[in-house]
């Protein structure tokens, strides 16, 4: 075993540190955006009356993370391994950010017509690819910079991006919802009307400077020496997939490593701030800035856990993320879902108010009748339920189903512990993930590198994780009374993770990356 | 060591078989309930993109059956 993997002077390292994980960052903002914006993207361009663009929308939702993504891998990973990681990572970032870009610019439905769904799912189409292709040429960038030893501490730096792009999406999208108008109501109107096409024109900013620190950057140095004693791989697709020696890395990357980490992953951010909002009934905002604030405090992790792996090796920081995650989540979704719960709570009857609103529904005589409640309790938590039903002019008809609709801001104490809860999931995330890129990279040679990492991860990211909002729906309306069964789903993919890794995977820390 | 690994080799084929069962009923049940365009396209994906998962675990399987994981590399020229 040699000693080293590529020596590199620390202010270099730094630069190469900033520019890669800069653009990460920013390509990870660019597909949150559109998810984090949904449901008024939703509103302009698909509008679910017509069949056909809420089949786009399902297409858009579904394909660029399942099928496009993964496909972006192999695209990407295919040019990173001939052409090399600079110019390969610096186009996947020109394509997400001027995708995301144009996205802000599509006129909506009612003014275009198919055309705008039409469109809009072609550049989500086109954020997926390029994201599928951006991690792998980053992580393995920054890791053939890195001296050996240090490869852990360093590429967690890119493992913080994906997090923090989240982080970057939900302010951005809070700050531009109230700075639009100094009425409160008015600025939500005018952000849902034409202010939520600010975050996507913001990209292009950003994206210009990343393109711009990116191109005063070199050439990985392993790549670069690979490629100068033309030794760079002439097929990698088929070096990587179909000859067993490679292929059964990429299986063993896949199941025994970013199966587990892409159900934490999503389990600790995304369906913890659903389940937060859905089930537990928390309002937009204090859903929101819970996840932002457990993310702050959690980022650091990513670097603490990427460079303790230096030390003790990857994988068993990695599996006890997971393991811990396997044993704690129903418990933590439970105390979140108890800190919500009214019936736990004492109410302040007498600041109970009601008001009741008829509006009259155009082109009849019926009227739409809105009673909203509000309730205090005496940890501050402050409860509305709105009832929307229908007063027919015609005698004897009565609204079938009411539509109920309840919201609740916690009280200072039981936001706090929602903090502190979600800070927890978000720190299993910093296990699994922080060391993660490092793992990868050194499972497999230069000449076939970013092919290689790159589909086991987005498979293991995009298409296990992925899945955990859907799958965890779907349980939870087969079985209506138990709210944490959508939890099973995480839970069992980490399990066989979990298993796999332990078994088969190597603590070997590969200090040459080289070969 | 070995031979448990090999052995859960066999676990791993089986679950490549149930993953690919249990995704395809629930899609089964699903489109039937649902009878919708989105629905059926939400699944065909879903379907979709299991097959090859569930290829890429069987295989995981029978490699880790074969003894193929007992040593793993440890250096690229070993791939």
């Amino acid at each position: 075993m040699e000693a080293t993997g590529n020596p590199a002077p620390t202010k270099g390292i730094r630069s190469v540190i900033w520019a890669s994980s800069l653009g990460t960052l920013i390509e990870w903002y660019d597909f949150y955006i559109f998810g984090s914006l949904a449901t008024v993207i939703a509103t302009q361009f698909f509008p679910k009356t017509n069949p056909t663009a809420a089949l786009l929308s399902v297409l858009a939702t579904f394909a660029a993370g399942f099928i496009v993504r993964p496909f972006g891998a192999l695209v990407f990973g295919r040019i990173g391994d001939l052409v090399g990681r600079k110019y390969t990572f610096l186009l996947t970032l020109i394509i997400m950010g001027g995708s995301t870009f144009c996205i802000g610019l599509v006129p909506s439905y009612e003014s275009i017509g198919f055309a705008a769904p039409i469109i809009v799912l072609v550049l989500r189409l086109l954020q997926g690819l390029a994201l599928g292709g951006e991690y792998g040429g980053a992580a393995t960038y920054v890791a053939e910079h890195a001296p050996a030893g240090r490869r852990g501490f360093y590429t967690s730096w890119i493992q913080t991006t994906a997090t923090l792009g989240l982080f970057v999406s939900l302010g951005v999208i809070l700050i531009t919802r109230h700075a639009l108008d100094s009425d409160e109501a008015a600025s939500i109107a005018k952000f849902n009307d034409w202010g939520w096409r600010i975050p996507f024109l913001l990209s292009i900013v950003l994206v210009g400077v990343s393109v711009y620190i990116r191109l005063k950057m070199n050439e990985s140095p392993l790549f670069a020496k690979l490629k100068s004693e033309g030794k760079t791989s002439t097929n990698p697709l088929k070096e990587s997939f179909t000859q067993k020696r490679n292929l059964k890395m990429v299986l063993l990357a896949l199941f025994g490593a970013t199966m587990g980490q892409g159900v934490v992953w999503y389990t600790g951010q995304f369906y913890a701030q659903s389940f937060l909002e859905n089930v537990v009934k928390v309002d937009f905002e204090s859903s929101r800035t819970i996840l932002i604030w457990a993310i702050l405090f959690a980022t650091p992790l990513f670097v603490v856990f990427g460079s303790w792996s230096d030390r003790v090796g990857r994988k068993w920081i990695m599996l006890a993320g997971m393991a811990l995650a396997i044993f704690t989540y129903r418990p933590l979704f439970g105390a979140l879902n108890d800190l919500g719960d009214e019936s736990r709570k004492r109410e302040v009857v007498e600041q109970r108010t009601y008001a009741s609103t008829l509006t009259p529904i155009s082109d009849s005589q019926d009227q739409l009748r809105t009673g909203t409640t509000r309730r205090s309790y005496t940890d501050g938590m402050l409860l509305e339920v709105i009832v929307t039903d229908t007063l027919y002019a015609q005698n004897g008809r009565e609204t079938i189903k009411e539509s109920v609709k309840v919201t609740k801001v916690p009280g200072t104490k039981d936001y706090w512990l929602m903090v502190l809860i979600v800070f927890i999931m978000i720190a299993y995330v910093t296990m699994v993930y922080g060391p993660i890129a490092a793992f990868l990279v050194e499972l497999f040679p230069t000449k076939i590198r970013y092919t290689s990492m790159s589909l086991p991860y987005h498979i293991g990211n995009g298409v296990f994780g992925g899945l955990t909002p859907f799958i965890a729906t779907l349980l939870t309306t087969v079985y209506h009374n138990d709210v944490l069964v959508g939890l099973w789903y995480p839970i069992a993919i980490a399990a066989v993770c979990l298993v796999i890794g332990a078994l088969y995977i190597s603590n070997r820390i590969d200090t040459n990356i080289a070969d | 060591m070995d031979q448990l690994k090999r052995t859960f080799g066999l676990l791993w084929i089986l679950l490549a078989f149930a993953a690919l069962i249990a995704v395809g009923i629930m899609a089964y049940v699903e489109i039937i309930n649902k009878p919708a365009t989105d629905v059926w396209i939400q699944w065909s994906i879903f379907v979709g993109i299991t097959i090859p998962v569930a290829i890429g675990l069987f295989l995981f399987g029978l490699f880790a059956f074969k003894g193929e994981y007992d040593r793993l590399p440890t250096r690229s020229s070993d791939l």
